[in-house]
């Protein structure tokens, strides 16, 4: 028992645990809880939520934070509609426009954070605002979307075993956190993301490129989260500069339930997927019960970050003192 | 005890007046309101009417109230190094409590249950930054998360509308002696704190800690302490703020009552010369951040531009200012 409680990976695990323990008192709970399409439509509505959360657990494994994906998100909606329906763009140029446009934010914020030595949290709390505002500056209304591949990729379902189905955007969200898996462990960047969390003196010591890591992991996630704002539209059709509001916090919870440590350097980017999933139970669970009012939603997720932040600094503290 | 001299250097007599830490931001808004002046006929007019001031400066000083109050809590809270992003989600809680109970209860016990309410909650913020050591954001997340939950919950989701008492909209709307009541409050508060940090020594303890809690800890300071006073204050700052707001628009609204105020709070003290890192803090000069970003907001109403758009502006000020902060320039020049 207590080499299983100071093992680092133990509130890993407990996510894992957690998301199998709310799967079961569901489907024990209300019948057709249990069903495969249940869980594949925590996948397909929260794909865009698993996209942004791959990419904001690198920015936390690197000792960073990034408040303005929810913003960038909607940004990308907005931009993708606008292009779409008022400049009459082809579909394929402005998914290409709108993606490198969020990466290139993302890195501008990196290299502020980075030229300037300011603090993540309020450079991309200014990018949060400017991406906000900037959606409005396009319109303050809603723009619908109507051209083909949108309307397409948004009504396709992909036939699995027994009459189940994915979305197209669940099986690109599933994509990148494969791609996340293997550019986190199987890299030399994944490596020196590690270790710039770790400590950035260290990193710097031993020479790895940080300055261009730094930048890099905040262009990585200007990326997923125009990408998940590309999965929005998919599943929304539809362009609003309110679209997301707080999807960073949602974003953090997933990546602090699943375990990695907000200092950075440690923790895994397959969390992502039991932190994100663990969300959507919750939402289904509350959802399926009936009697429970959306609020509790946001309660529950409070007090879930509450035992997932304590847990880890006890865990912390009894190492350190030993 | 000494007043707090040691990181806002006390200017020698001979130093040029732009040198003031005050001048920038006074600066800036003089500035602001000189645009809004060429830009919006009427802009600085003042009249009085049935023995009351009107005008678009009084509007400002008014609106900008609860920002204000919330600013001066952040102020200490960053110059411990800290940072405070529940103070929306206090504001809506004690909004709520006290529309919920005032017209049942009466006026004394819904202010006190609201008031009472937000020092629960900065008791909980200051048990897990200086109890738990917790990083600051995350700690506060946990209550910007849960709070708005909280107070949807006390509301069951609805917005509640206040008929009665009276006297419950005299604190948000009422005027004394040509000005409005807001405006006191304000004044009372930023008094009485300015009061603290000078005349006792917890303005010099509360930038001994963010200079460096290590140093301050072992030099004899009650860290944990003063971290956990400024967490309470300001949550007890956000919960006045609460009350102004929900008794001037007559109703509590759990979900949107305070939005995204923490990060108007944050850009205030920023403005007002307060320094991130921490150590470095302007009462005064947050109040004026306060009422840079009203004046900004209300001129951009008042010339016909989508307020949202403010967002941008807002943006585009906390990277200039920040970047001007920066050590970048200094390691340059020396």
């Amino acid at each position: 028992m207590k080499r299983l409680l100071s093992a680092p990976s133990f509130t890993a695990w407990v996510s894992v645990v957690l998301m199998v323990a709310l799967f079961i008192a569901g489907a024990s709970s209300y019948t057709g809880f249990g069903s495969t399409q249940v869980v594949l439509n925590l996948l397909i509505d929260n794909a865009f939520l698993l996209v942004i959360a791959v990419g904001m657990s690198f920015v936390i494994l690197s000792g960073g934070i990034d408040l303005s994906v929810g913003s960038v998100l909607a940004l990308t909606t907005m931009v993708a509609a606008w292009l779409l329906q008022v400049a009459r763009w082809p579909a394929e140029l402005v998914i290409v426009v709108v993606l490198l446009g969020g990466a290139a934010f993302g890195a501008l914020q990196g290299l502020v954070i980075h030229v300037f030595k300011l603090q993540a949290f309020i450079v991309t709390l200014a990018g949060m605002f400017l991406a906000r505002g900037l959606c409005f500056l396009i319109s303050v209304d809603s723009i619908t979307i109507d051209a083909p591949l949108f309307v397409t990729l948004s009504q396709t379902q992909i036939p699995l075993f027994g009459g189940a189905f994915l979305s197209p955007g669940a099986v690109i969200a599933l994509l990148v956190l494969g791609l996340g898996l293997w550019v986190a462990h199987c890299t030399a960047f994944g490596r020196t993301v590690y270790a710039l969390g770790g400590s950035e003196a260290s990193a710097l010591m031993m020479g790895l490129p940080v300055g261009r890591t730094k930048v890099a992991v905040y262009a990585l996630s200007g990326f997923c989260a125009s990408l998940a704002g590309l999965l929005f539209a998919f599943y929304m059709l539809s362009g609003y500069g309110q679209h997301a509001q707080g999807v960073e916090l949602d974003a953090i919870a997933a990546v602090v339930i699943s375990g990695t440590v907000l200092t950075g350097g440690y923790g895994y980017v397959a969390g992502a997927l039991s932190g994100v999933l663990v969300l959507g139970l919750i939402q289904t669970l509350i959802a399926f019960d009936g009697t429970l009012s959306s609020w509790w939603t946001k309660i529950v997720i409070g007090a879930l970050l509450f035992v997932f932040c304590a847990v880890q600094r006890l865990l912390s503290l009894k190492k350190a003192q030993s | 005890m000494s007043s707090p001299t040691l990181a806002m250097s006390s200017p020698p007599a001979r130093a040029a007046l732009w040198r003031h830490p005050l001048f920038r931001p006074l600066a800036a808004l003089a500035l602001l309101l000189a645009v809004a002046a060429v830009f919006v006929p009427g802009f600085l007019h003042l009249e009085i009417k049935d023995g009351r001031l009107y005008g678009n400066l009084i509007d400002i000083l008014h609106r900008a109230a609860p920002l204000m109050l919330a600013a001066l809590g952040m102020t200490l809270v960053i110059a411990t190094r800290g940072i405070d992003v529940s103070v929306g989600a206090i504001v809506a809680i004690s909004g709520t409590v006290a529309c919920v109970l005032v017209a049942e209860h009466g006026l004394a016990i819904a202010f006190a249950a609201a008031l009472g309410a937000a020092l629960l909650c900065g008791l909980w913020n200051g048990l897990l930054v200086a109890g738990l050591g917790l990083q600051p954001i995350i700690a506060t997340l946990i209550l910007m998360v849960a709070g708005r939950g909280l107070a949807q919950l006390l509301t069951d989701g609805q917005i509640i509308t206040v008929y009665e008492p009276a006297s419950f909209f005299w604190l948000g709307a009422g005027y004394v002696l040509g000005l409005p009541v807001s405006f006191y409050v304000v004044a009372i508060v930023a008094g009485l704190t300015a009061l603290l940090m000078k005349r006792t020594a917890l303005g010099l303890f509360i930038q001994t800690v963010g200079i460096n809690p290590v140093a301050a800890r072992l030099a004899g300071v009650r860290t944990a302490a003063i971290v956990f006073f400024v967490y309470v204050y300001c949550s007890l700052g956000s919960g006045l703020a609460g009350l102004l707001i929900s008794s001037n628009i007559k109703s509590a609204d759990a979900n949107n009552a305070g939005m995204l105020l923490e990060l108007d709070a944050i850009l205030a003290v920023t403005l007002g010369g307060g320094q991130l890192n921490g150590g470095k803090f302007s009462l005064a000069g947050s109040l004026i951040g306060a009422l840079i970003i009203q004046t900004l907001t209300s001129t951009i109403y008042a010339m016909g531009v989508p307020p949202q758009v403010t967002m941008v502006v807002k943006a585009v000020v906390v990277f200039a200012v920040c970047i001007s902060q920066s050590s970048f320039w200094s390691r340059r020049s020396a």
